[in-house]
């Protein structure tokens, strides 16, 4: 375990029992900030969600929480390592205890459907082939695909596509499973049957699962917490009823869909159009 | 390697501990020997603190082998979570469960419990 060090103190916003729990994160692309100082903490089989607009940060975040990128300051503890700061055999250790299931879903091309899903159990185990074609199997199972493990992925339809990268995802039982935007992209129906999923992982194999999506049904029906971001800044990270009930104006609006009163600097504007 | 004993005509393996991507291929070897060389299989799950994906997958390829050879194939002591994960690939209803072993050989006295009593995997 690598705890806090000498200097960093533990943000109220985050309980030492959470096994996540992300610490006054400052992010920059170049020069521009994107996140602010956010802090919240993720406890062990919930469901988090992370909602928030284009531009929020939402995205940025997860990266970091996948530690694809190093934060300019502040730190991601996940299952009590800080992924901010650990080597690159540590983190490809403690990404065995994580899923990933992409926006895109990410699937390889040139593989089939059973090779894309067995992948990570190629990479990171030596089990046999049968037990490996058994679990795929199996996965391909839960996500309601079985039977299409010799499809390519071109030949796959979005939401089945999004269910092939879940079933990768859960394939080595990660504790932690995260979601980018799984609604993005999928028909209401689809997209109710992907959270219906979601939910039954959760119940059956205990995960703990981070879920990044701007959809609002979907997001109030899997939630057990939310966290909302507004331009790099945490608004809030409560229940959904509490979510519901937080007057903060941002939050009234992505409740309600009112666009956004972007406020205009009159100056930086003209500078902008003008180029003086 | 897992302890084991006679009970009946069974030869009851009494998994324990974590099944996971790492020890599972031991019990995998352990259940394919027992029944490759003639023996009907108890898998006793109820010292298993922890089953994952792999460890069942071991299950199911033992009970496919005990349906092709004829043999009676078998769980015991379940616990809640392993049967979820059983639940979630929906094999909780085919392999035969019994709550224990009394309950596993008294089945196997009234003639159930054969492996192809069930649908397959």
């Amino acid at each position: 375990m690598n705890g806090p060090g000498p200097e960093e103190t533990i943000p109220e916003e985050v309980t030492p029992e959470d096994v996540i729990q992300v610490r006054e994160l400052v992010a920059h692309y170049g020069e521009r900030r994107i996140l602010h100082g956010i802090s919240f903490g993720i406890r062990r089989g919930e469901i988090m969600v992370i909602m928030g607009g284009s531009g929020s940060g939402k995205t940025t975040l997860l990266r970091h929480m996948l530690g694809l990128r190093r934060p300019t300051s502040g730190s991601i503890h996940i299952l009590g390592r800080d992924i901010t700061r650990i080597g690159r055999r540590e983190l490809y250790r403690l990404r065995r205890e994580m899923g990933v299931a992409f926006q895109g879903g990410a699937l390889f091309g040139s593989m089939t459907v059973a090779e894309n899903v067995q992948l990570p159990l190629r990479e990171h185990t030596r089990l046999d082939e049968n037990t490996i074609r058994i679990m795929t199997r199996m996965k391909l199972e839960v996500v309601n695909l079985s039977g299409f493990e010799h499809l390519m992925p071109a030949e796959l339809s979005g939401g089945m596509t999004k269910r092939v990268a879940l079933a990768r995802a859960v394939i080595m039982d990660p504790k932690l499973l995260f979601f980018d935007e799984p609604s993005a992209g999928l028909d209401p129906v689809v997209s109710a049957e992907l959270d219906e999923l979601i939910l039954k992982l959760r119940s059956a194999m205990n995960m703990t699962i981070v879920v990044v999506t701007h959809e609002l049904e979907s997001a109030f029906k899997i939630a057990d917490r939310i966290t909302v971001l507004h331009e790099g800044r945490l608004l809030i990270t409560g229940t959904v009823d509490e979510v519901r009930r937080c007057e903060n104006e941002h939050i009234q609006a992505m409740l309600h869909r009112r666009p956004r009163k972007e406020a205009i600097d009159a100056d930086a504007y003209l500078r902008r159009l003008t180029g003086r | 390697m897992y302890p084991t004993h006679k009970a009946g005509d069974y030869l009851v393996i009494a998994l324990n501990g974590e099944v996971d991507l790492y020890y599972s291929p031991r019990a995998r070897e352990q259940i394919l020997g027992a029944l490759e060389s003639g023996a009907h299989v108890l898998v006793d799950l109820s010292a298993v603190e922890y089953i994952d994906s792999s460890g069942v997958a071991s299950l199911v390829e033992g009970y496919q082998l005990a349906r092709e050879k004829g043999l009676r194939f078998a769980l015991v002591g379940v616990s809640q979570a392993a049967m979820q994960v059983l639940q979630l690939a929906r094999l909780d209803t085919v392999f035969p469960i019994y709550e224990d072993l009394d309950a596993a050989l008294a089945a196997a006295a009234q003639g159930q419990g054969s492996a192809d009593e069930r649908a397959g995997p």
